[in-house]
């Protein structure tokens, strides 16, 4: 533990000076109420970490200090302080908080309340509930547009995307897509979603200026059947080139040229891949697949996967810390 | 300052286009739910009764999730339930409901009943059978109006067939009930196995009439006797002698059917696909866990709820017609979406394999194939049903 933690002091010292090196990849395991830690550049599980019940979304403060976990089962968020790796705090967070996303103040805590069909948004500096949001059945996929205007919660068997005013923590807009919506991302400008339905096996553009749909995208992978195809997961790189869009039971990954919104090729992972993360420098993307308990590794440069790393049960949520 | 003015005029103009729909603009939906159930009378197995409210509350809870998206949207669910206590009261509610001008129904009645009460619908009344598994209504006493999202008999004994000959396990011994439904499940399953190559080598009527509770452990290994099989596989619907039949086989053999390893529409075990949400949603309305006369129930109202979420009106024609085109998806946490087949109006859906505690396995499965969707591998495939009800 010790030279574990000289490893991230001095690691973290040279991150200073020199942005390509390892990184942490965190990976929450729903089924085994743990984190595994990747270390990024060996590719191997280095620690393992005893969270709350059914852990599902994790997400980085935007000062990547803590580490904040929807524990599923337990009602709350957890704060773990990277560093130590331990947990030192929780958030109230309404029942059954499944995602979430961090406003760009690095203050709101948005959180998609699954059971009970509202949207929770909580300060973490101060822990109060600064508003609860009703939206439709089952609340999941949780975003803040990077321009910190727009929250936008998808909920599954409503089948919408509900635009929150962050000012005003009120509804602006509600959006019908495709069946099940599971995942929104924003384009680094702010200007384009993109929004997953996972029954509905679509990917649906949204025009953010206009918050109507200006494209939907459907897959066609190769020997597998049409309706096992059911994305979720959505990851875009930041030169705006490509998105990735996991195809759950499909165990393919698109790789979609973000112009066009053509499909340039399906990279075939573990079972049913769910969410997906793009190291630092955007050369490697991390996918986490439930059914096989392991989380892939895929070369950007050639597209290639290139290892699969062994997890703990049902991996759900993964970021990468740029900064360990 | 300009941009800010710029923005705050966008900000209105879609504040105004979130605003709920005007109440000229209100959809209202109606739906009514009628069940009879008739007794079926004592049972051995009678330590864990069935709900008396099994179907009813998965209506309910589907009204409520309709009615969360329709808040949004400006639509109102309304259900109105009759519970029968006899196959005159249920067709007579059916009638008086319809009077009432309901066009659309969700029915868990036996199919006789259901028989009747499509001679007197309405022309455009359309009718969920969310209760009746009968093969006989899936091909031969089809009704253009009448939809079925109840698995039939043959898809649960065509999941459970597939499964044991993904297992290898084909040599099966078949116990069957002396009831109508449970000859009917038999004859589902007989047709089964001949179809996925499951060879019954022992078939034998359940004929006797003591209290298994005392004697169970001495009657059945006598009753099961024979040479060699890979299965038990029991045909009791109501629940009477079936529990009893699991350890205290001949053979040191699995029970599968009615009893042990079962296939069902639905089960608290089931848990993928978002389940979990639906079950822990389920539970805070009913108090009790989700069966598969819930789910079908639910399933119905739901298909009128995304139907009408996608239409903006509420009239059963347009409902039917939307239901039958390819824009239907119902996302109904089986990890699939489903939709009715066109010749007999049957919601095609996978089949869980569930015992009491856990899921075994959900038909179908790999290597089974069909060139629709593999989910035409349950059940009556178009060429088997004499059924055409979308002509």
């Amino acid at each position: 533990m010790k030279s574990l933690l000289r490893k991230t002091a001095l690691a973290t010292l040279i991150g200073l000076s020199a942005p390509a090196m390892a990184s942490l990849a965190y990976v929450s395991n729903e089924k085994d109420n743990t984190l595994s830690v990747i270390d990024t550049e060996t590719m191997q599980v280095i620690d393992t970490i005893a969270v709350g019940a059914r852990p599902r979304g994790i997400l980085l403060s935007k000062d990547f200090t803590r580490l904040y976990i929807c524990a599923s089962d337990d009602d709350t968020v957890q704060v773990l302080d990277l560093a130590t790796r331990k947990i030192v705090d929780t958030l109230p967070s309404g029942e059954d908080p499944e995602q979430f996303a961090l406003h760009p103040n690095n203050k709101h805590l948005y959180i998609a309340n699954e059971d009970d069909a509202i949207v929770t948004v909580v300060d973490v500096t101060t822990k109060d509930v600064l508003a609860q949001i009703d939206v439709g059945i089952e609340p999941e996929g949780m975003a803040v547009s990077p321009d910190g205007r727009w929250a936008v919660n998808t909920s599954e068997t409503t089948s919408m995307l509900h635009w929150i005013n962050t000012e005003t923590f009120e509804i602006e807009k509600n959006i019908v897509i495709g069946q099940r919506p599971r995942h929104v991302e924003f384009s680094k400008d702010s200007r384009i979603a993109w929004a997953s339905a996972e029954i509905g096996g679509t990917v649906h553009i949204i025009d953010v200026d206009k918050l109507e749909q200006i494209h939907q995208m459907s897959f066609k992978v190769p020997g597998v059947n049409q309706d096992r195809v059911q994305p979720v997961g959505i990851e875009l790189t930041s030169d705006g080139k490509y998105a990735f869009v996991a195809l759950g039971p499909a165990n393919h990954v698109a790789v979609v040229d973000a112009q066009t919104y053509d499909v340039l090729d399906y990279l075939l992972v573990g079972s049913r891949v769910w969410q997906l993360d793009l190291n630092k420098d955007e050369t490697r993307l991390y996918t986490t697949n439930g059914v096989s308990g392991d989380v892939s590794v895929i070369d950007l440069d050639d597209m290639k996967v290139i290892k699969s790393i062994k997890v703990g049960r049902y991996p759900w949520g993964v970021v990468i810390d740029p900064n360990s | 300052m300009f941009r800010f003015m710029f923005l705050a005029g966008i900000l209105l103009l879609t504040t105004l286009a979130a605003l709920p729909a005007s109440a000229a603009d209100t959809v209202n939906v109606h739906i009514g739910f009628l069940q009879w159930k008739p007794d079926t009378g004592p049972v051995l197995s009678n330590v864990l009764p069935e709900p008396e409210d099994a179907g009813l509350r998965g209506a309910e809870l589907a009204i409520s999730d309709n009615s969360t998206t329709g808040k949004f949207m400006g639509h109102q669910y309304k259900l109105t339930a009759r519970v029968a206590d006899s196959e005159q009261a249920a067709i007579s509610d059916f009638e008086k409901l319809q009077q009432q001008g309901i066009e659309l129904f969700v029915v868990n009645v036996p199919a006789s009943t259901l028989v009747t009460m499509m001679s007197k619908a309405r022309p455009d009344t359309l009718v969920f059978n969310a209760g009746a598994s009968d093969d006989a209504l899936r091909t031969r006493e089809c009704h253009t109006n009448l939809l079925h999202t109840i698995p039939s008999y043959a898809m649960l004994t065509d999941a459970l067939s597939q499964w044991l000959q993904l297992r290898r396990w084909n040599k099966v011994f078949l116990i069957t009930g002396p009831t109508p439904a449970d000859v009917a499940w038999a004859n589902a399953f007989r047709r089964s196995a001949k179809r996925f190559g499951v060879k019954i080598v022992k078939d034998k009527p359940w004929t006797f009439d003591a209290d298994l509770r005392r004697t169970a452990a001495k009657e059945l290994p006598l009753f099961t006797q024979g040479k060699d099989y890979d299965a038990v596989v029991v045909a009791d619907v109501r629940g009477d002698f079936g529990e009893y039949v699991p350890f205290n086989t001949w053979l040191p053999r699995p029970v599968v059917g009615t009893q042990g390893m079962s296939p069902v529409a639905w089960h608290r075990v089931v848990e993928s696909w978002g389940a979990a949400q639906l079950q822990s949603r389920f539970h805070d309305l009913a108090g009790r866990d989700m069966n598969s006369a819930d789910y079908a129930a639910w399933a119905a109202v739901r298909s009128v709820g995304t139907a009408v979420t996608h239409l903006g009106q509420a009239d059963a024609s347009s409902i039917r017609q939307l239901i039958f085109s390819d824009r239907f998806q119902l996302a109904a946490f089986k990890g699939r979406k489903l939709n009715y087949r066109q010749w007999n109006g049957q919601l095609r859906q996978p089949i869980p394999l569930v015992h009491p505690r856990a899921l075994v396995a959900t038909a179908p499965f790999e290597g089974f194939i069909h060139s629709r969707t593999e989910m035409d591998t349950l059940g009556f495939d178009e060429p088997e049903s004499m059924c055409r009800i979308n002509g």
